[in-house]
């Protein structure tokens, strides 16, 4: 008889020990001490100190909601999502980028917020106009702006100093950018004028734009790669490689471009206000608009907080939403200088909280942006840009058979 | 009659007892790795759309496996991943683990080091090679400078970068096959080299006539699971080898392109089918090695 009982232990343990981990959720949502955990997910470590806080202020307003932060490196956050969506086992708050929503909305994998902003009297001009566009899909909201970003032209001044050319400004064209990139390279130190990036957003979209061409047209049913103002804005980019004014592709996955400029071997480079939280500690560096082509253009692009559809907390996971868009939280980004702030008003705060950088830049840009690209197949025509691109930039193909392959791909996803 | 009744209950009890003791690992190998394998079966038939949709597509995905130039280069690159971690993995250990069997000094610390990659994260490990790697700050180029070569870009050239990745795999697996070899070493009967020893015989003599014979068991297994691990080289090109890198056609894996289709270009179904090719391949692979093991396997 006792055999039996061990037995029977044994695999009663057994079963227990695989539905584990499934009694840890039960527990944390149903609330012993009537308390509600909720999940917040996102990608950038540098803004978990903002968003500490952030959560500290939300928790003296709410203190019977929890709220658990997951961070996912930018570089597996979207696909980690789409499991999680697959399994409905999102985070009940996360962040969203422009190139996402459409699918997300449209996948009905994220809430529409439109209703309940009604209900709550939640204004949504204290937004950019811009971003509420981008986060709005079939006439409803789906995310609540929480930054902006533009992009500028970081440059290092102890370099131009000992180059003697003079500090770039908003006068500075695309020859004005190589000249200057010419003088500033120094084989013998091992300094490069420009990092030419092979980046979207602070990279050949902004050329491309610049140039008068597009990404993808009005109609959303074919990408502009291979138009004449693209090509000629690409080529552009990979002469600085050529000329040896930058380092090569290679050099670049090697060792990141940012970690090469904040070590003193690239004078110049195209980068976004998420980097001012590094750059800031680094008294050489400093900020300007970035160079013109034929008009003055740069991306423009926010990110927002979405609610998940499966999120067995919909009340609470709205006032978290609610309190990450508020002014509150908007000052709090403001003075730690992470991002700028997407709530109106907050921005010269956030200017001001660094004051040795030329932060202005950032908002300058603004004024003349154009939002990225967003359609359904966005994430995917990212993707290819990289596979057909990177053999562009380190030479192996030429930019018009790059242009010409991506254009055909980016056309499939297109019409897919 | 009763006494074969008896035996026959006895029996029938004494299976119900293994069975039931085996249960629970029964019921983990059938969620955990039958149930997933029959799944991706099914969803190789399939086309995906976001978020789980999925609809049947009969042999499509398979017929664009026939036409995958990307596939073909997989399939290339873990060839010649194969054909030098493998061998070279299998013939260091072996060196080592015969080295470390004699009575040396401070045996069991050389043990130790050898041993220690196997318990580090495959991604560590990576991480750590890739700055020593690193052309600008690596200490492999720092090393070439001293004697004044300018070294190469290891893991971004798309000539050598495959070749890196190769090094790093022979030097973490080592320690793994090792601790295998060495139990098999200690398996062999003393009797055998004192014999030997009596005859005359030099210790190369003694290693190809009486220690490579004996120890070919333990060969046959270790390259049947280096073999089958060998196929499934992933961590090290995805941590080592950036996204943007021009050495990435030249260095990506069947298990990488796997990945590629599945997490990132969101195409499961056609992920689904690679799987399947991928176990097709293996399962003839390890087939053919279980009927030659016959010509030079010895059991006894």
């Amino acid at each position: 008889m006792k055999k039996w009982i061990i037995m029977l232990l044994t695999v009663v343990l057994g079963v227990i020990g695989l539905s584990g981990c499934s009694d840890n959720d039960a527990a944390s949502g149903g609330g012993k001490d009537g308390k509600v955990e909720i999940t917040y997910g996102f990608w950038d470590k540098k803004q978990v100190p903002a968003i500490e806080e952030i959560i500290k202020l939300f928790n003296e307003k709410y203190p019977d909601i929890q709220v658990k932060t997951e961070i996912t490196p930018y570089g597996q956050y979207f696909q980690k999502l789409e499991t999680a969506a697959t399994g409905g086992a999102l985070p009940d708050v996360l962040w969203m980028n422009g190139a996402h929503v459409v699918q997300y909305a449209e996948g009905k994998v994220i809430l529409p917020l439109s209703e309940m902003a009604e209900k709550d009297n939640y204004s949504l001009e204290n937004y950019p106009e811009s971003l509420i566009d981008l986060y709005t899909v079939g006439g409803d909201i789906y995310g609540i702006p929480k930054d902006y970003d533009t992009t500028g032209l970081w440059y290092n001044k102890k370099i131009f100093d000992e180059a003697g050319v003079s500090y770039p400004d908003e006068t500075w064209d695309w020859e004005k950018l190589k000249e200057a990139a010419k003088q500033l390279t120094d084989k013998e130190k091992g300094i490069w004028g420009y990092a030419a990036l092979m980046g979207n957003q602070g990279g050949y979209y902004d050329f491309i734009w610049q140039n008068g061409g597009y990404i993808i047209s009005e109609d959303g049913k074919s990408a502009g790669f291979d138009q004449p103002e693209a090509i000629e804005a690409l080529g552009y980019n990979v002469s600085f490689i050529k000329e040896g004014l930058s380092p090569t592709q290679a050099q670049m996955t090697e060792t990141a471009a940012s970690e090469l400029f904040s070590s003193g071997k690239i004078a110049m480079m195209f980068d976004g206000p998420w980097m001012v939280p590094e750059y800031k500690k680094n008294p050489d560096l400093d900020v300007a608009v970035v160079p013109q082509g034929k008009k003055r253009a740069v991306s423009i692009h926010g990110l927002s907080n979405v609610i998940s559809s499966n999120t067995k907390h919909k009340e609470e996971a709205w006032k978290f939403v609610q309190f990450l868009g508020s002014k509150e939280a908007a000052e709090v980004y403001a003075k730690t200088g992470t991002v700028i702030p997407a709530f109106n008003g907050t921005q010269d705060a956030w200017k001001e909280s660094v004051p040795n950088l030329n932060l202005q830049a950032f908002i300058d840009g603004a004024e003349y942006s154009v939002p990225l690209p967003s359609v359904e197949k966005t994430g995917e025509i990212w993707q290819y840009e990289t596979d057909v691109l990177k053999k562009a930039w380190s030479e192996e193909i030429s930019i018009e058979e790059a242009a010409e392959e991506l254009t055909k791909k980016a056309n499939e996803a297109l019409s897919k | 009659m009763k006494v074969s009744n008896l035996a026959k209950t006895r029996k029938r009890s004494d299976y119900f007892w293994a069975y039931l003791m085996i249960a629970p690992t029964m019921l983990g190998l059938f969620i955990f790795y039958l149930w997933p394998i029959a799944q991706n079966f099914y969803f190789s038939f399939t086309e995906w759309g976001a978020f789980g949709q999925y609809e049947w597509t009969g042999l499509d995905n398979y017929k664009r496996l026939l036409e995958d130039a990307a596939l073909l280069q997989a399939f290339k690159n873990t060839s010649i991943y194969i054909i030098f971690t493998v061998p070279i993995g299998i013939f260091l250990s072996i060196v080592v683990a015969v080295l470390l069997n004699q009575n040396i000094k401070g045996k069991s610390i050389y043990r130790t080091l050898y041993f220690l990659p196997v318990i580090t994260m495959p991604a560590a490990i990576a991480m750590v090679w890739k700055w020593l790697y690193n052309a600008d700050y690596g200490m492999f180029n720092y090393l070439l400078s001293l004697v004044g070569i300018e070294g190469p870009q290891w893991v971004s050239d798309p000539k050598i970068a495959l070749y890196s990745i190769i090094a790093v795999a022979i030097w973490s697996g080592i320690g793994y096959n090792m601790v295998i070899f060495l139990s098999g070493l200690q398996g062999i009967p003393k009797m055998y080299y004192e014999a030997a020893e009596i005859d005359g015989a030099g210790p190369v003599t003694v290693f190809f006539k009486i220690t490579l014979p004996l120890l070919s068991p333990v060969i046959f297994f270790v390259s049947i699971m280096s073999l089958i691990g060998a196929f499934q080289v992933f961590d090290l090109i995805f941590m080592m080898i950036g996204k943007s890198s021009t050495a990435l056609e030249s260095t990506q894996s069947i298990v990488y392109l796997f990945y590629q289709h599945a997490f990132v270009l969101n195409d499961k179904g056609y992920a689904a089918a690679i799987a399947v090719l991928l176990l097709a391949v293996i399962l003839i692979i390890t087939a053919i090695q279980m009927v030659l093991q016959k010509k030079w396997v010895h059991y006894d």
